[in-house]
């Protein structure tokens, strides 16, 4: 672990009665990127986010963030940390204004820096025209967006985003990832936790998927994706004895066997040089006079990902 | 230059744990202005009993040796203002972890005592409002303390004094049971168990002879009959420690739930 490294963890193991939440998990973040931790409901994202936030202490493995460790210089790290939990974690019956104020006094900027900072995260953030409503009032995106603006007050180096769009409309979403992005422009360091594989592929420069308490693959959005295969063409053809025709013309071009879907009048074919192949094979096809539907190329998805690697661990189920 | 993006929270001063707690505090007496039904249910349940129990029942309740039965419920209707602030903070205390603001608060680098210490002394200063109000009500229908102004205030002090280690009471609670519809029920049990169960409406001698050292021993009983005497109303004399002690009674009894509530809440609080 280096001097630029933000977040660090191995081996975290956290235990409640029933259940093992954390098994062992390993990951590490680079000073001003972004992780993201992907895994389905109960893998043991919160947990992780709420033993690297001080929250909860692991009963092994040890972790540090911005060099502190999390259990015994947990003072330290509280000192560099922002924290948005699942649910927003703004007082209801204050106003916007004073929740930041609040939180500005606590964070120790005194009562006119708190009043300052929170007039201007409330017009980053766009909730002037709310800033003097109770909160109770805010919608989901609102409320959101307070939240971040309350975790970046005293402009943490290490950000903990525990599915920050979860609930959101696409919009509020959109906006949430725009705020995201700057943050991390500024240099801070973002850890954050979701569901959405869409949103880890938009915001993380690495990503780390986790299931039933352990890290079961980690790399880049890319390599997930490589991981899983390569990139594929998928091709219709207009009548069902073309479909021998085009298998033919096809299969000298790629070096894995065609699939082939005679249901769908389809064929699926394995793109060994990338998208430099699609064009041999719309050569190949015209040629040997294919009348052609559809004609797709297919990249592997982070879903691909995801549903690949969640199947095989799954825990087995069945006795018969 | 390039503007400094990233900072760290300042150690605060020596002070700063009073600058937390003072601003914690504030966070709750902003609540009352929004929503001050928690205020009026601290208030009215006092004042329901004074005059449900005081104007209704004052005919059937006869206290043995005393004259006025105004003036001797008046200090048992004062300290429900305490018994009556335990499921309020609880549910307060329970709803700020069901929302996230616990986390919040835990993830900051304030002291973990300052976030509970901001909620009982807010509280008790919404409660010292209460009972105050419930004091004008009493004189208004007729309770009069015959003692001196110094008398008179410590036994409202020994009332903030039991309503204080109340609120922890309610503390603890809220972090134990976390659900606002447990909390409703279990505080509602702990107000009848502690009022009926002690000296505030009837005579400790009424009560079965097995179950009379609990009323005894009850800090309300205790804080009650201190009151009594501080303010110069009807007290009935009864024999053994507690009825010969009272102050030490209730200093020692509020010493020991405070001893218990607080040391146990903050654990709690850490570990939520």
């Amino acid at each position: 672990m280096g001097a630029d490294t933000a977040v660090y963890a191995e081996g975290l193991q956290k235990r409640y009665k029933s259940h093992h939440a954390l098994r062992g998990v390993d990951l590490s973040v680079a000073a001003g990127s972004v992780l993201g931790v992907l895994g389905p409901n109960g893998a043991g994202k919160t947990t992780t986010v709420r033993v690297l936030s001080t929250l909860l202490t692991p009963d092994a493995g040890h972790a540090t963030v911005a060099g502190y460790d999390v259990v015994r210089q947990s003072k330290e790290v509280r000192r560099r940390i922002g924290l948005a939990g699942q649910y927003a974690a703004v007082d209801e019956l204050l106003t916007g204004r004073e929740n930041l104020v609040l939180l500005g006094r606590l964070l120790r900027q005194g009562r006119r820096g708190a009043r300052q900072r929170a007039a201007e995260l409330l017009t980053r953030f766009e909730l002037e025209d709310a800033a003097d409503r109770p909160v109770g009032t805010y919608s989901g995106g609102m409320r959101r967006r307070l939240d971040l603006a309350t975790c970046i007050i005293a402009r943490p180096p290490v950000l903990f985003l525990d599915e920050p769009t979860t609930g959101l409309d696409p919009t509020s979403r959109t906006v949430l990832w725009k705020v995201v992005r700057e943050l991390v422009d500024e240099g801070i360091t973002v850890l954050l936790t979701t569901q959405y594989l869409e949103e880890a592929d938009q915001l993380a420069d690495q990503i780390v998927v986790i299931d039933t308490g352990r890290v079961i693959a980690a790399g880049t959005p890319a390599e997930l994706k490589r991981a899983v295969g390569t990139d594929h063409l998928q091709v219709a053809v207009a009548r069902p004895g073309q479909l021998a025709t085009a298998l033919s013309a096809v299969a000298p071009l790629t070096g894995a066997e065609p699939v082939v879907d005679t249901a769908a009048q389809r064929l699926t074919v394995q793109l060994d040089a990338g998208l430099e192949s699609v064009a041999a094979l719309a050569d190949a096809l015209r040629a040997a006079g294919v009348e052609v539907t559809d004609f797709e190329v297919r990249r592997p998805t982070l879903d691909d990902v995801f549903f690949q690697l969640t199947e095989r661990n799954e825990p087995e189920t069945s006795l018969s | 230059m390039s503007e400094l993006r990233v900072a760290t929270v300042p150690t605060g001063g020596p002070f700063a744990g009073l600058a937390d707690t003072a601003a914690l505090a504030g966070r709750h007496l902003l609540h009352l202005r929004r929503a001050p039904g928690k205020f009026l249910g601290i208030v009215m349940n006092p004042l329901i009993l004074l005059i449900a129990v005081g104007y209704l029942f004052r005919n059937s309740i006869s206290v043995p040796g005393s004259g006025n039965y105004q003036e001797y419920l008046m200090a048992g209707v004062a300290v429900q203002v305490g018994l009556a602030s335990i499921g309020p903070t609880a549910i307060g205390v329970a709803m700020d972890m069901r929302g996230g603001l616990v986390d919040r608060f835990r993830s900051l680098p304030v002291s973990r005592t300052a976030v509970l210490v901001g909620q009982t002394l807010s509280d008790l200063i919404v409660s010292a409002l209460g009972l105050v109000i419930v004091m004008m009500v009493g004189l208004a229908v007729g309770w009069r303390p015959h003692a001196g102004p110094l008398s008179v205030l410590a036994g409202f002090a020994l009332i903030l004094a039991f309503v204080y280690a109340m609120l922890w009471v309610g503390v603890l609670l809220g972090l134990l049971l976390r659900s606002p519809e447990t909390i409703d029920s279990v505080g509602a049990i702990v107000l009848v168990a502690f009022s009926f169960l002690s000296n505030a409406f009837f005579s400790v001698q009424g009560l079965p002879s097995w179950i009379r050292p609990l009323a005894e021993w009850n800090p309300v009983s205790a804080v009650v009959t201190s009151c009594r005497t501080l303010w110069g109303n009807p007290v009935v004399t009864g024999t053994g420690f507690p009825a010969d002690h009272p102050v030490l009674v209730t200093a020692g009894t509020l010493a020991v739930l405070l001893a218990v509530c607080v040391p146990l809440s903050l654990r709690a609080y850490r570990r939520a």
